[in-house]
């Protein structure tokens, strides 16, 4: 800064110029090193709490786990007997009675979508609207459970359940599925369709057969989100400590579980819900990464697809 | 088929109807006050109703959500897209997904039992010491259980989902974007705020907007933590007042809800909670694919 005094006019004014340059030049780099720290930082702040979540729930949940905590009903909370056998069972029959009614229509609605509608309003509303679907917050889907299924059965019951997870799932398995299947390159359909075999022929067997992967990752995606679902469960399946009774009366989930037992103020109830959690985030997890593990094949799949 | 694509649609117009039907009741008895009305009474004969804290409660914790989640989930993207080689940004996104798998009760749980303390001791009390006196906002005592470590733990929950998101919208920015601004010897912070930034506006906007709508409808995790206020306490004088949401105090009071009055306020709850999400989520639907339809064109 301090050469004004001595040097010629033009020479001190490319100096200056220069010299501003490199300073801002400098600026830019330091600015650059903070944006690319940053964001580092960004990933490192996102993996804390994963990192502690599993840690915690693996810590604190592995010794609540026996067999007696598999399979056998909640006992004396207040000294810690019993186990969670019903949440399970009752879990796996929500989700599975869900699965049943979704994943049908889920796909077949996926199917029209992609390989029936074309770009016709109709499929563009769906389209939209099932979209739409995906953000309506699952507790506002167990209200319906509840006014539709439960007001006029006239108990909590394991269809109002179901009903209300199977909407949560639908619009998941429609858009995975539509786009899968808009990824199979028209070139199979169009060598299908010019030997002559009919189009419900070419859908089924040869369009969604070379896009089952994909489809199948739709599901699996929707049975893991629905399996962690809680808020729907209070107004519909209301949970119990009993084993299924019949498809008129109350069941039990883990996530429901898991929600009484941290609002108990038992040491034994909080190791349980531990416990519960980890029950839960094992079948959750499992089946993400099975659905990584078909996703890595099928992108393997499409890309021989493509070359062929 | 049609039958299947129409059934989707059947299902809005069902969640619809079945939110406006259960609360008739309460809106024949309270009127368009409900709304605005600040009691909470379910004791019958003495019954009154007002969703305006819940409101307010939802509304403040999602907005911390998104003040904070926003900013890192974006960091994220921006890290995964364009700054770390696959080998490393690969595995990043798969972890991140993994954080979107784990069910939002096991976040509640961790919250209530680990984080909470975490956030008293490291956060909340050295800014109430700090500023407790002089600034109005941190003027209580902090305890953990307050709309301040709700909207902390929102902003985790919210993180997977705009962050994979804002990382697809990146991706789809043609390279002669990003290769033009690096030609003028921009820098790659002034690629990204300068270039793609602006280039996908409207599709990291709906990202975040789609965020948004998680935090606002979100339930087991916020009930967990959020101190469960009623009536006019439920509207948050500090950061660190216990509140309530709409879908906390749905989820909270639905199985003691006998009388007719009482279960229809809840429901009505709801039906502000389906009112307000949809136009999230119709306005983020219409950003994002208004940025995805730019995308098959754009691809090289």
């Amino acid at each position: 800064m301090n050469n004004t005094e001595n040097s010629p006019h033009n020479v001190d004014h490319r100096k200056v110029i220069h010299e501003a340059i490199v300073r801002k030049n400098y600026k830019r780099k330091i600015v650059n090193r903070v944006f690319t720290g940053a964001t580092i930082a960004c990933v490192m702040i996102a993996m804390i709490p994963l990192g502690s979540i599993l840690f915690e729930v693996v810590k604190n949940g592995i010794s609540a786990i026996s067999i007696e905590f598999l399979t056998q009903p909640q006992g004396s909370i207040i000294r810690g007997d019993g186990g969670v056998g019903p949440a399970i069972q009752g879990t796996l029959l929500t989700v599975g009675y869900a699965s049943l009614i979704g994943v049908p229509i889920g796909i077949l609605a996926g199917v029209y979508l992609s390989e029936y509608a074309g770009n016709s309003k109709f499929a563009y509303t769906v389209r939209f609207f099932n979209n739409v679907m995906t953000g309506i917050p699952s507790i506002v889907i167990g209200i319906v459970g509840y006014i539709v299924l439960v007001i006029t059965i006239g108990s909590f019951n394991i269809t109002a359940g179901a009903v209300a997870l199977s909407i949560i799932m639908i619009p998941i398995v429609v858009a995975v599925t539509e786009e899968t299947l808009k990824l199979v390159p028209n070139s199979i359909r169009e060598a299908a369709h010019s030997l002559g075999i009919p189009k419900w022929k070419v859908t089924l067997f040869i369009t969604l057969r070379s896009a089952k992967n994909g489809v199948l990752t739709g599901i699996v995606l929707a049975v893991s989100r629905v399996a962690g679902e809680t808020a729907p469960l209070i107004m519909t399946i209301l949970g119990t400590s009993l084993f299924f009774q019949g498809f008129l009366s109350p069941v039990d989930a883990l996530p429901l579980r898991i929600w009484r037992f941290a609002s108990q103020p038992y040491e034994h109830a909080h190791s349980f819900g531990w416990g519960a959690a980890l029950v839960l985030i094992i079948m959750v997890l499992s089946l993400s990464i099975l659905l990584r593990f078909l996703v890595l094949e099928k992108s393997f799949k499409s890309g021989s697809l493509v070359k062929m | 088929m049609i039958g299947a694509a129409g059934y989707t649609l059947f299902m809005l117009v069902i969640v619809a109807a079945s939110v406006v039907q259960g609360s008739v009741p309460i809106f024949s008895f309270e009127g368009i006050g409900f709304l605005f009305g600040t009691d909470w009474n379910p004791v019958e004969g003495r019954e009154s109703y007002g969703a305006l804290p819940y409101i307010v409660g939802t509304l403040v914790s999602s907005a911390i959500a998104m003040a904070i989640g926003v900013p890192i989930s974006l960091g994220i993207a921006v890290f995964i897209s364009e700054i770390s080689p696959p080998r490393i940004g690969t595995p990043i996104g798969f972890i991140v997904e993994i954080l979107a798998a784990i069910p939002s009760i096991v976040y509640g749980l961790w919250a209530l039992f680990v984080f909470r303390f975490w956030i008293v001791d490291f956060i909340e009390r050295p800014l109430y010491e700090a500023f407790g006196g002089t600034i109005p906002l941190f003027a209580r005592t902090p305890f953990g259980l307050d709309i301040f470590t709700a909207g902390i733990v929102l902003a985790i929950m919210i993180i997977p989902i705009i962050s994979s998101i804002s990382r697809e919208i990146l991706k789809a920015i043609p390279n002669s974007q990003r290769e033009a601004a690096y030609s003028l010897g921009a820098t790659r912070w002034e690629t990204v705020w300068k270039v793609l930034f602006p280039y996908a506006k409207a599709g990291l906007l709906g990202a975040a907007i789609l965020g948004l709508g998680r935090a606002v409808g979100e339930t087991m995790l916020v009930t967990m933590v959020i101190g469960n206020a009623i009536g006019a306490s439920a509207i948050p004088d500090t950061l660190f007042s216990p509140s309530q949401t709409l879908s906390s105090l749905i989820a909270n009071e639905f199985n003691e809800a006998v009388t007719v009055f009482h279960s229809s306020a809840l429901i009505a709850l709801g039906a502000v909670l389906f009112i307000v999400t949809m136009g999230i989520n119709v306005g983020a639907q219409l950003l994002v694919s208004r940025m995805v339809k730019v995308t098959p064109g754009a691809k090289e």
